[in-house]
């Protein structure tokens, strides 16, 4: 079992990253090594160029709000349907039921749940890890009152207080995404503040509160880059969590509303076509999956990049 | 620590009720519960909005409707539980009874079977990093967690069941999908075992050989229709079972865990033989099958404690695991064996709607059998999403431990692989997992509102979605009660295995 035990402490044999093993000639700054160790990470840069790709073209294709992009068709308007409405070098989505072109569609909806997806992912990340981090650290009656906060929202199931919210926001993008986001991050805070817990007990942490430094400091300074790894891994499922829940309460009618479209809302109102029009079906989904296939990658990444112990295990 | 557990349930309580104030208001603040009403033309409007009114008791403050709501559940410890009733007078308690029936059994078995396959598949690719088993999981965990989930479910139903089914009714595998089966079992087999490329080739031109082999045989015994079973073959899987639980627990070369594992396997087939014939097996009820699972669990224990020696916690724990497995296997092989009558039952096995086949006329085996069918796809959607994120935390944290000086002092003295992973890794590496299995629960339920309402199961989630879409909180109450208390028995005993697993914790 020799290999194995190899493949555990570290990278086995062609690895991507077997050269770190030798001392380095040229000395780098810690950024600089966690950029060189993200270049490394082959998947998160193919998910980079394509989440890279889908944002750029679902952005200028139709354009921002009254800027127009390349694409010549817009999402209102029905035109002359070609044979069924399949995809056609004029049309290559398709169209939807009534001619509508269903390129245009796609890149609005893409638009509105990478904006979803993106805002819910930064405001959940930060009340996540904050309250993480100060019940973690203080211990006692403000970790005992944040948690039982933790636990009030944590005890009703995500879809349906999700779906409730969803319903009071009434349509409006930016209420929803300040809602979901007030509602998924504790489980970023409980798991930060069990890797606090843990830390804080450890010497390196006792040793700055030996010489002094403040609550505030230690926390951000020296238990918080320990947790980047728990961090970023959230944050990007967070991220995908927030397009799958905007696409299922969009299913069951709590979402985004009309006249706006989201790949959730294209999906819900399309699911019947699967054996007459399929590629209403395979395009939102498609989509959904290339985006939050991207954004897990890109995490994955990130957490090999960022995790200070990864040094720790080349021998 | 029974003062600590005192305090959790006490707190879990108050967080209890905080949240089901809050469930409340928003419900009661989400919408206009007479909005149907108002759009309406009939004649008698009005005098269907002052029923309503009063049966909703609209014209009391919300708090006033809440606190009526919380003294009617509050009856429940007195023997007289209310849960209210819907704004049409139906009382939901009863609704709720039958409706919690069959989500919780949905939610159970979908929970169970991710945290098994989840925590495996994340420990085997954590010990096997950056190999192509790790990548291959790797990537079908992102895909799962990134499938929407009724997108997935439209799938599911045209492969799973429709597809299955007309299949099912010749029963025969054809050459390519015989090959298929084959190469994914051999390529996925010889890089768990892993090895230099020799070992792999060999490992895997034998499993393809055995699978293709196997396959063939099923085919000409039309086994996917008529499948072999009895005593015969469920000794073989129960001394299958004991081999494999020693070998990851107590490591093969412990003849005494080897042998009280594979006594409890055999004791248990015989007693399966004995009790055939008498109707606790033949014709059973529930109560009599969980008395024969909790028997069964305390004969294996007493075993492992009479072959234990001088270790006798690790050869018990060997023989209950092998117990609860045994009774398993029991249980599966008895099902194959009403699998053939069961298709003359029905001859469609897996429908795309409902919990439960209507007039379905079968004794308990077949019943059971019916159950299970109906329950293959929904879990299938739920646990899968449930695996993927499983998988990736113990894989992390696996790795996080393996990384750790006491891993290295451990192989350092000379201790086998299989020690350093399952006594000094995985027992480290459980404290994040538990509180993701807990939390996970909870997601579970949720997606489990939307798994109903695609499988088109009368669920918790079909009470939620329409009192939600007719604001009416007495439905929307129950659902939130009953996966509330679900989520807050698992919080719990999270609780409790984080303090057991982690004595720094303890407070």
């Amino acid at each position: 079992m020799s290999d194995t035990q190899q493949n555990a402490a570290g990278p086995g044999p062609g690895a991507a990253d077997v050269e770190e093993l030798l001392p380095e000639a040229k000395s780098y700054s810690a950024n600089q090594i966690v950029l060189r160790r993200f270049l490394r990470h082959r998947g998160a840069i193919v998910a980079m160029v394509v989440m890279a790709a889908v944002i750029v073209v679902s952005f200028t294709s139709i354009g921002i709000g009254s800027i127009p992009g390349w694409w010549d068709k817009d999402i209102a308007t029905a035109y002359d349907k070609i044979g069924d409405g399949g995809p056609t070098w004029e049309h290559p989505f398709g169209q939807d039921t009534i001619g509508k072109d269903y390129f245009a569609l796609t890149m609005r909806g893409t638009q509105i749940s990478l904006y979803i997806a993106f805002g819910v992912g930064i405001i959940s990340t930060l009340i996540g890890t904050l309250i993480g981090a100060i019940a973690g650290y203080f211990r006692g009656i403000v970790d005992s009152l944040l948690m039982r906060l933790t636990d009030v929202v944590i005890i009703i199931p995500l879809l349906a207080i999700a779906a409730v919210l969803g319903r009071m926001t009434e349509g409006s993008l930016n209420l929803l995404i300040l809602a979901l986001g007030a509602l998924v991050w504790t489980s970023l805070a409980r798991l930060v503040r069990g890797e606090v817990l843990s830390l804080r007990e450890r010497d390196f942490v006792m040793a700055a509160r030996a010489v002094g430094t403040s609550p505030g400091r230690i926390i951000v300074r020296h238990i918080l880059p320990n947790t980047v790894g728990v961090i970023t891994v959230s944050a990007t499922l967070t991220i995908a969590t927030a397009i799958l829940l905007e696409t299922g309460l969009s299913f069951l009618g709590f979402g985004v509303q009309k006249p706006d479209v989201s790949l959730g809302s294209l999906i819900s109102e399309y699911q019947g076509a699967f054996l007459t029009r399929p590629w209403l079906f395979w395009w939102p989904g498609l989509m959904i999956l290339a985006i939050a296939l991207s954004v897990n990658f890109i995490g994955d990444g990130l957490r090999d990049a960022f995790d200070p112990r990864q040094t720790s295990t080349k021998e | 620590m029974f003062t600590f557990i005192l305090r959790r349930t006490l707190a879990s309580v108050v967080v209890l009720l905080l949240s089901s104030v809050l469930m409340f208001w928003l419900t009661v603040h989400s919408g206009d519960p007479l909005a149907d009403l108002r759009g309406s033309n009939a004649d008698n409007v009005q005098q269907l909005m002052d029923a309503r009114s009063a049966t909703m008791n609209l014209d009391l403050e919300w708090y006033e409707r809440y606190w009526i709501w919380l003294d009617g559940v509050a009856g429940c410890f007195t023997g007289s539980c209310d849960f209210g009733v819907n704004r049409s007078g139906q009382d939901v308690l009863f609704m709720t009874g039958l409706a919690a029936q069959s989500t919780l059994r949905l939610v159970t078995a979908a929970t169970l079977i991710a945290i098994v396959v989840g925590v495996a598949l994340g420990i085997l690719t954590a010990i096997r990093q950056y190999s192509g088993f790790d990548y291959g999981v790797t990537f079908a965990a992102f895909l799962f967690f990134s499938l929407p989930v009724f997108w997935a479910a439209v799938l599911l139903k045209e492969f799973g069941a429709i597809r299955f089914n007309d299949w099912i009714a010749g029963g025969q595998l054809g050459p390519l999908m015989i090959i298929l089966v084959a190469a994914v079992a051999a390529v996925a087999l010889s890089a768990i075992l892993g090895g230099s490329t020799r070992r792999k080739l060999v490992t895997g031109g034998a499993t393809f050989a055995f699978v293709v082999g196997v396959l063939v045989l099923f085919n000409l015994l039309n086994w996917y229709r008529d499948p072999i079973s009895g005593p015969f073959m469920a000794l073989l899987a129960a001394c299958g079972a004991a081999v494999l639980v020693t070998a990851i627990v107590a490591g093969i070369r412990n003849r005494k865990a080897l042998y009280a594992a594979l006594t409890t396997a055999v004791v248990g087939i015989v007693a399966y033989v004995v009790l055939a014939y008498t109707p606790l097996l033949a014709d059973p009820s529930w109560p009599g099958l969980f008395g024969l699972f909790v028997v069964a669990i305390a004969v294996s224990l007493l075993i492992g404690r009479l072959w234990g020696g001088y270790n006798k916690k690790q050869v018990m724990l060997v023989t209950g695991v092998t117990g609860v497995l045994t009774s398993l296997v029991v249980v599966a092989d008895i099902l194959v064996g009403y699998w053939a009558s069961f298709l003359g039952l029905k001859s469609r096995p897996i429908s795309t709607i409902g919990s439960q086949t209507p007039n379905f006329t079968g004794d308990f085996w077949e019943r059971l059998i019916d159950y299970g069918t109906q329950l293959i796809l929904p879990t299938a959607l739920l646990a899968l999403v449930s695996i993927a994120t499983h998988s990736r935390f113990t894989r992390s944290s696996m790795l996080e431990v393996l990384n750790q000086d006491y891993v290295r002092t451990a192989r350092a003295k000379g201790l086998s692989e299989r020690e350093v992973v399952v006594k000094h890794a995985f027992r480290n590496s459980l404290i994040p997992i538990t509180t993701i299995v807990a939390f996970d629960f909870a997601a579970l339920i949720g997606g489990a509102v939307i798994t109903e309402t695609v499988f088109g199961w009368q669920g918790m989630g079909q009470l939620f979605i329409t009192g939600l879409r007719q604001v009416d909180p007495a439905p929307v109450m129950a659902f939130f009660l009953v996966t509330g208390t679900a989520v807050v028995v698992m919080n719990l005993l999270a609780d409790l295995a984080y303090a057991s697993l982690d004595p720094r914790i303890r407070r």
